[in-house]
């Protein structure tokens, strides 16, 4: 295998991750502070068609990033609104939210259909991009996958950096020892879950003018489950997510790459459609299993320990749960 | 106390003219005309007797499938696998179909046998992955709906394909005593309906008189209570599972011996994940499903004449049948909001 299609499988495999490292860790800013946001799947259909349709009608892609982005900030919004204000069941609001988005973009998405429309322009980074090998792998792609990747730096930095980020933590964690410090929990929820919404709504734009381009029926195929799936797997640390949406892209490029094999020709695309599904099973049963668990307790302690914190993560202890503000 | 009240009936009214509302929005914003479009679902799916029949027959599956998820969500578990359970029943009750070439009532017996234990394996193992591998059921069933719908494809398209070659139309049709028999010539079994009526009234009963049904109410409430007095949880969340998914599996096997007579890629389409919102919209009473399930499949059957008459997406109507749920939701939501503040109110006072 030569150097360069080692480097332009990379670079695919960077840039395909996009919209699951953008949404994962969306939802990872949302989840920190308390709030699930369960309606990623059609969050992302909505906001990768309205994109696509706002740049479409406009020309503008900039326009159609912005679209995207309101889009994935109201449905949060909605959840937001329903769970912590009238107190309804998160997972319910997401789920239902889910199919209404999914719904919603198939019908106004009709008459964008398969039609081609605008890209966003490539764009290497001056002079980075020029590095032998981290050039075309990192700095050779277009501003969504900057942005994917400066998104990741940006939220472990806010989250464990700084004094805002400590609130974040705390609203999440403790609720009740936040409001005790006069923390306005319930607003810190809405502000994230609402910026974390605003991060999936660019995921999905990413996806109908960058990796997938235009749109059609089924277009995010299931990618938001995917990325609630990654959260957990990443243990709600930026980096671990971005670890497991990058690892996921390469487990799709191998895919890709065994499906183009003449030996699986006969293989319908169908089944390397669902093969990632099955992945996620396999993933979330890696970290949380009692299996594991048994299978830590044989390893020398030192290790056992070690392996437990690289891998595991604890959910936020005020996850999913209402706080009642005084 | 009396404008009050008047705000309750109005409030437990409102979800339904909210959704339309909604619904009225997209269509508009398509530049559909909201009111020809109703009309026109209303005629597509009550115009003639057969279509009423067609009706009837998309309720059956969500109704099995609603009265199997009021089990699980009574037990406070999410069984969005349904769908995948759906499938499972559909795939052995086609294993039947094609190998045990019998008359009919046996053939029809084992494949409605078959499709049930084939949706039941595939609710436990949702089950298990949750009970042993911590695993939430969301993220297993959904898991589990894709690996579903990638195993239907790869049969169709290998073991099982047609003699003249794979297609996407499915398997070959079944022989004739794998058909579940049909009213006439309108497209309702009998014997489907009359299934899905007694699994709902079996169901009704199981959670109101029984003692499975009073132990997974209270896992349900408060699982930590209920754990620590003794109720036996790993064993009712796994029967659980494998009730509703008996069900779904059931709603398979009729769908592709009453409806399609072969197995195809799309058997269930959705269908799980549409009983999930019957399920919800009924609070997981057993005696609300069959009205919503009727509303749910007129909606359904009606909207694909928009893309006929009008050249709309049937997608409409899943958007109208999501913000039902999603406006009572909210609308609950408000009401309690409202009779908080009231007690605090009268507290101060």
């Amino acid at each position: 295998m030569d150097t360069s299609f080692l480097i332009q499988t990379l670079a695919s495999i960077v840039a395909a991750s996009t919209p699951v490292v953008l949404a994962s860790i969306g939802e990872t800013i949302s989840e920190k502070s308390g709030v699930i946001n369960l309606s990623l799947d059609g969050s992302i259909a909505l906001s990768a068609m309205t994109a696509f349709a706002v740049a479409f009608t406009t020309g503008s892609v900039t326009l159609g990033i912005l679209a995207a982005m309101a889009v994935g900030a109201f449905v949060a919004l909605v959840v937001a609104f329903a769970s912590i204000t009238l107190r309804q069941q998160q997972v319910a609001v997401g789920f239902v939210l889910t199919l209404l988005c999914a719904d919603l973009a198939d019908f106004l998405g009709t008459p964008f259909v398969r039609k081609p429309g605008p890209e966003m322009p490539h764009l290497p980074v001056p002079y980075l991009s020029a590095i032998p090998l981290i050039g075309p792998i990192l700095f050779d792609h277009n501003l969504f996958i900057y942005l994917s990747m400066l998104s990741i730096v940006a939220t472990w930095w806010y989250i464990y950096k700084t004094q805002p980020g400590l609130k974040l933590q705390g609203v999440g964690e403790r609720p009740e020892a936040a409001f005790a410090r006069g923390v306005n929990v319930n607003r810190l929820r809405y502000l994230y879950c609402v910026v974390g919404g605003a991060l999936v709504g660019l995921a999905g734009a990413s996806y109908s003018l960058s990796i997938k381009l235009g749109w059609s029926h089924r277009h995010t195929f299931g990618i938001g489950w995917i990325a609630l799936a990654i959260v957990i797997f990443g243990g709600w640390n930026p980096w671990r997510v971005a670890a497991g949406a990058y690892l996921f892209g390469l487990f799709k490029a191998l895919g890709s790459i065994l499906q183009r094999n003449p030996a699986f020709s006969g293989v319908p695309t169908q089944i390397f459609a669902s093969a990632p599904f099955a992945l996620m099973i396999f993933a979330l049963l890696l970290v949380s299993s009692e299996g594991v668990d048994r299978l830590l307790a044989l390893l020398p302690v030192r290790l056992a320990r070690a392996l437990d914190r690289a891998m595991r993560g604890r959910p936020p202890g005020g996850l999913g749960k209402p706080f009642v503000q005084g | 106390m009396r404008v009050s009240k008047l705000t309750d009936i109005l409030l437990t009214l409102a979800p339904l003219p909210l959704a339309l509302a909604f619904t009225s929005l997209a269509l508009l914003i398509v530049g559909g005309s909201p009111l020809e479009a109703y009309r026109q679902i209303l005629a597509g799916a009550f115009e003639s007797p057969a279509k009423v029949a067609d009706v009837v027959t998309a309720c059956v599956p969500l109704v099995l499938c609603g009265a199997g998820l009021c089990v699980t969500f009574t037990a406070g578990l999410w069984n969005v696998g349904v769908e995948g359970q759906i499938i499972l029943g559909a795939i052995f009750a086609t294993w039947v179909a094609r190998h045990i070439l019998w008359p009919q009532a046996p053939v029809l017996t084992l494949m409605v046998l078959a499709g049930m234990l084939g949706g039941a394996l595939w609710g436990m193992l949702a089950g298990l992955l949750k009970v042993y591998g911590r695993v939430h059921e969301i993220f297993g069933g959904l898991g589990l709906n894709y690996v579903a719908q990638g195993l239907v494809i790869w049969l169709i398209f290998n073991p099982w394909k047609r003699a003249e070659g794979a297609t996407m139309q499915g398997t070959d049709p079944f022989p004739a005593p794998a058909w579940m028999p049909t009213l006439g010539r309108l497209r309702v079994a009998p014997l489907a309906v009359i299934l899905a009526l007694a699994a709902l009234v079996v169901i009704y009963f199981a959670l109101r008189g029984t003692r499975w049904g009073l132990e997974l109410k209270a896992l349900g409430k408060n699982f930590r209570a209920a754990f620590l007095l003794g109720v036996p949880s790993t064993p009712r969340m796994l029967t659980a599972f494998a009730v509703c998914g008996a069900l779904a599996g059931l709603a398979g096997a009729i769908r592709c011996s009453a409806v399609y007579g072969r197995l195809i890629p799309e058997i269930s389409g959705g269908l799980g994940y549409l009983s999930l919102l019957v399920a919800l919209l009924s609070a997981y009473r057993p005696q609300w499903v069959p009205p919503i399930a009727l509303f749910f499949a007129a909606l359904g059957v009606g909207s694909p004449r928009l893309e006929l008459n009008l050249q709309l997406d049937s997608s409409i109507g899943g958007v109208t049948e999501a913000s039902v749920v999603l406006a009572v939701l909210l609308v609950n939501g408000w009401r309690a909001l409202l009779a908080r503040r009231r007690a605090l109110q009268e507290e101060a006072a």
